[in-house]
């Protein structure tokens, strides 16, 4: 069981209110993402079911226990971090071992806990090396192995592959989420990454400021993000936010339009623009289009994104033409028109 | 270093010798001391003896005989071996606190643990006699010696540790924490083995600097207390100018330190430097 509940949980820093009072259910099993920009509160927010930090006001539950004011280590969580948080001066036996030789587990349960983990995690031939001699992603690993051994109600993931070079991180990735299919225990991951968001959860949490902006399945964000903030910051390259009298025409303050959601034309289209940059991408071509008349907020810079090569270049006009049904309305307050 | 290593020739001679001159000017103090505890008292006054005399054993024959050597020598040990095990018992708790748990009243403590080194050792000796003397009556005892030396060297102490300390990463004590490990358990399983180099530069100059301390330590024994500091001080003046006799003593009282500091210069150097050379 892993159902967590945080119930107005609130977060202050001497006068700076970090998290503004905050409800949220977390379901058995879920991988649940929290995302935002940095020093939105996400760490902050996870930290403070762990434990690690006081709550100023509020109360976290988990599995219907008031937990509070319980100690870290007996809310039955287990926590990834992202510097890996290894003991530097033990083996990776001994630190896949820890947690259960707190719990006073009897040794042969704790070999069998280590081997079985060491396997599924390709650590078996590294289980007597101390950290320092291993590379990032084997450091993560046992990481995890650590965390998996305790057998926790819910995994708690703090930007854990934000130290792992780019082809690492996919492979890491794919791993949690394999190791979430297989245990079914509830996840909690923070990143700043929207791509590791969308690819991940099952639920997206998006944060801002400390204070939750949307929460839904990754899809439900792509296509119904319920304001501004949220319709710019889910989908890579970001939503195109039109302003002025481009939106007025459909009785929005605000129209969006995703850089997918757009065709190119050299000849003919809605909106004329001028290539900037347009980054061929083989299976994608990303074209950043100046001078289109547009209140985009960017100097009128408006970004498309079309499947497959297209032969343009810097200085080229290409017409661009969105596709009406993809459009986005918000109002004066940034919130989303049905 | 860098500017050393890219300029002229000249500097590549020049600076290794000031360093020689200033390590050997240094040195030279040390050096009379333990060649002067080889002449009688009356060739150590004549300069014509200065390099050439006949070697004598006599001062520190008459130095185990006369002045009992060894119990001055086991109260410096005991003195310094417990006064540094206590500063370091308070030091590392506190550290540990102001490095893992900081509030905002953190460094103006730290300040203030320094500015009492900044107090005139001078301007609390009437109390400090009269206090341990006529009110607690504890004057020439062992444990006053210990409290004292673990009193004075405590903001060193608690200084050096923090700055070890503060080296650790929070995250792997939280670790700790998430895996059930109490307040004694990060101590003891995480800190100390991960700052045991630091601790032990820290143990290390701590009972250097109590073995030397000599201005409480000559002010508040006279006998059954009394350090190598006191039994030094004894052979200064009263019965003449014995130079022959105080330099057997002197090198009797700093050898150990000295063949101490000999074995543990890296740790000494990581030390001094607060760990900033490592």
């Amino acid at each position: 069981m892993g159902s967590i509940v945080l119930d107005k949980v609130q977060k202050k820093f001497g006068d700076v209110e970090v998290i503004p009072p905050l409800d949220l259910e977390i379901n058995d099993g879920e991988f649940v993402v929290f995302v935002g920009p940095s020093g939105c509160g996400k760490s902050t927010l996870l930290r403070m079911i762990a434990g690690l930090e006081d709550l100023t006001a509020g109360k976290v539950n988990i599995d219907d226990n008031d937990v509070t004011e319980v100690s870290p280590a007996k809310r039955g969580l287990s926590m990834v971090f992202q510097s890996y948080a290894l003991y530097p001066h033990m083996t990776v036996r001994k630190n896949i071992a820890f947690p259960m030789r707190m719990a006073k587990v009897p040794q042969d349960v704790q070999d069998a806990k280590i081997e079985a983990a060491a396997k599924s995690l390709n650590l078996a031939d590294y289980l007597d090396r101390k950290p320092g001699q291993l590379s990032g992603g084997q450091r993560q690993r046992v990481a995890i192995g650590r965390a998996i051994v305790r057998e926790p109600s819910a995994f708690l993931f703090d930007e854990p592959l934000s130290n792992l070079d780019a082809a690492l991180r996919v492979g890491m990735r794919l791993e949690i989420m394999e190791l979430h299919t297989k245990l079914k225990t509830t996840m909690i991951y923070v990143t700043h990454d929207q791509v590791e968001a969308m690819t991940m959860a099952d639920k997206i949490v998006v944060l801002q400021a400390g204070v939750i902006e949307q929460v839904g399945s990754p899809l439900e964000l792509y296509h119904t993000p319920r304001n501004k903030f949220v319709a710019g910051f889910i989908g890579s390259p970001k939503m195109n936010l039109i302003e002025g009298e481009e939106a007025s025409k459909h009785d929005a303050t605000t129209i969006g339009i995703r850089p997918e959601h757009v065709s190119v034309s050299t000849t003919e289209g809605m909106w004329k623009g001028t290539v900037g940059v347009a980054e061929h991408l083989g299976s994608d071509t990303f074209i950043h289009v100046h001078n289109t008349g547009l209140d985009t907020g960017e100097g009128d810079l408006f970004t498309v994104r079309i499947s497959g090569d297209i032969a343009v270049s810097h200085g080229d006009t290409v017409y661009l033409t969105p596709q009406m049904d993809q459009l986005h309305k918000f109002d004066a307050q940034g919130l989303r028109i049905a | 270093m860098a500017i050393v290593a890219t300029t002229s020739r000249f500097s590549k001679i020049a600076w290794p010798t000031l360093a020689w001159v200033v390590a050997l000017i240094f040195f030279f103090p040390i050096f009379y001391m333990v060649l002067t505890s080889f002449k009688t008292d009356a060739d150590a006054v004549k300069p014509e003896f200065l390099f050439s005399f006949t070697p004598t054993l006599e001062n520190y024959a008459n130095m185990t005989e006369n002045y009992d050597y060894w119990r001055f020598a086991t109260n410096s040990v005991i003195t310094s071996v417990l006064a540094t095990l206590f500063a370091l018992a308070v030091g590392v708790p506190c550290a540990y606190a102001m490095a893992f748990n900081p509030s905002r009243a953190t460094k103006d403590v730290l300040m203030w643990m320094l500015s009492t080194k900044m107090l005139p050792a001078a301007a609390v000796l009437y109390p400090m006699t009269f206090l341990t003397k006529n009110v607690f009556g504890v004057f020439d005892t062992h444990f006053l010696v210990i409290l004292v030396l673990c009193l004075i060297n405590l903001p060193i102490v608690i200084w050096m540790l923090f700055t070890y300390f503060k080296d650790i990463p929070k995250d792997i004590i939280e670790a700790g924490k998430m895996d059930g490990l109490t307040t004694w358990g990060e101590v003891k399983e995480i800190l100390i083995p991960l700052a045991w180099g630091g601790i032990v530069s820290t143990a290390l100059l701590t009972f250097i600097f109590c073995w030397n301390e000599a201005y409480w330590t000559v002010r508040l024994t006279t006998i059954d207390a009394a350090t190598l500091s006191k039994l030094i001080e004894g052979n200064r003046a009263p019965e003449g100018l014995f130079f022959g006799r105080l330099s057997a003593v002197s090198t009797a009282a700093v050898g150990p330190i000295i063949v101490l500091g000999w074995f543990c210069q890296k740790q000494l150097v990581s030390g001094l430097t607060f760990g900033a050379v490592k």
